[in-house]
């Protein structure tokens, strides 16, 4: 995706590879790896969670994550960066986002890593549609919106 | 006796796309707008009375050609107009 090997970031149809990942990231002047997963779990505010669902928007979720990254990069002292985002159907434990830094030393591995995550968070089109054990499903964070029904499914 | 030029009101073709819960209360994920709406808000309440399940709905986020962008911004001939309800990455 980013030809320079620096930073990348990318949306993924199905499960991460973790060793493929983590292979990306090596580097020799490194001497600090920090991964993180975000996984589905079973529950979220009190409901029973079955399973989640990701859509995103493709050429602006792309385009920011990879800003997102290389903001990392001039912010902490690090030497590479990278994160994917699922989309599509996911189930419980499967690594809905990964984000890995390697960095010289520690501090700032974890430091970006944590950047990193919060921002992608807060500014990629991105949108989780929770499935609940009592049929219900919800768009995350759309509790304002309508409420939706677990038969208004559009598959477009 | 001069003519007085009328000038007609600018009827702005508009590609407008929905994502997320926006897009299942639109029924549509995306859909051609002709329409005299001269601000992105404006287009939306528009689009709100278009479709009635809309109406419950908060205008949240706006891109324009997959840039994000502001409501009062205006809307010119051709543009596709991206409606984003609150994001929830992660």
């Amino acid at each position: 995706m980013n030809k320079s090997g620096i930073s990348s970031f990318w949306l993924a149809d199905s499960a991460i590879d973790s060793t493929a990942f983590r292979e990306q990231l090596a580097d020799e002047s490194c001497g600090a790896c920090v991964i993180f997963e975000g996984w589905v779990r079973n529950h979220n505010e009190g409901r029973a969670v079955l399973r989640l669902a990701y859509e995103a928007h493709a050429p602006m979720a792309l385009k920011e994550g990879d800003i997102i990254l290389q903001e990392a990069i001039e912010r902490f002292a690090i030497s590479k960066a990278a994160a994917v985002h699922r989309q599509g159907e996911l189930l419980l434990t499967e690594a809905a986002v990964v984000v890995g830094v390697a960095s010289s030393h520690r501090d700032a591995a974890f430091q970006a890593c944590r950047y990193i995550i919060d921002e992608i968070k807060h500014r990629l089109p991105i949108w989780k549609k929770e499935y609940y054990a009592d049929g219900t499903a919800e768009w995350v964070n759309c509790q304002q919106c309508a409420a939706s029904h677990s038969d208004s499914e559009m598959h477009a | 006796m001069m003519a007085i030029p009328v000038k007609a009101i600018p009827i702005k073709a508009i590609e407008v796309k929905w994502f997320a819960a926006y897009r299942e209360a639109a029924g549509v994920a995306a859909e051609t707008v002709h329409t005299d709406a001269a601000t992105a808000a404006e287009l939306f309440a528009e689009m709100q009375r278009k479709h009635p399940a809309l109406a419950l709905f908060r205008a949240a986020l706006l891109a324009i050609n997959n840039e994000m962008a502001d409501w009062s911004r205006s809307l010119q001939d051709g543009d596709e107009v991206l409606f984003f309800p609150p994001v929830a990455g992660g």
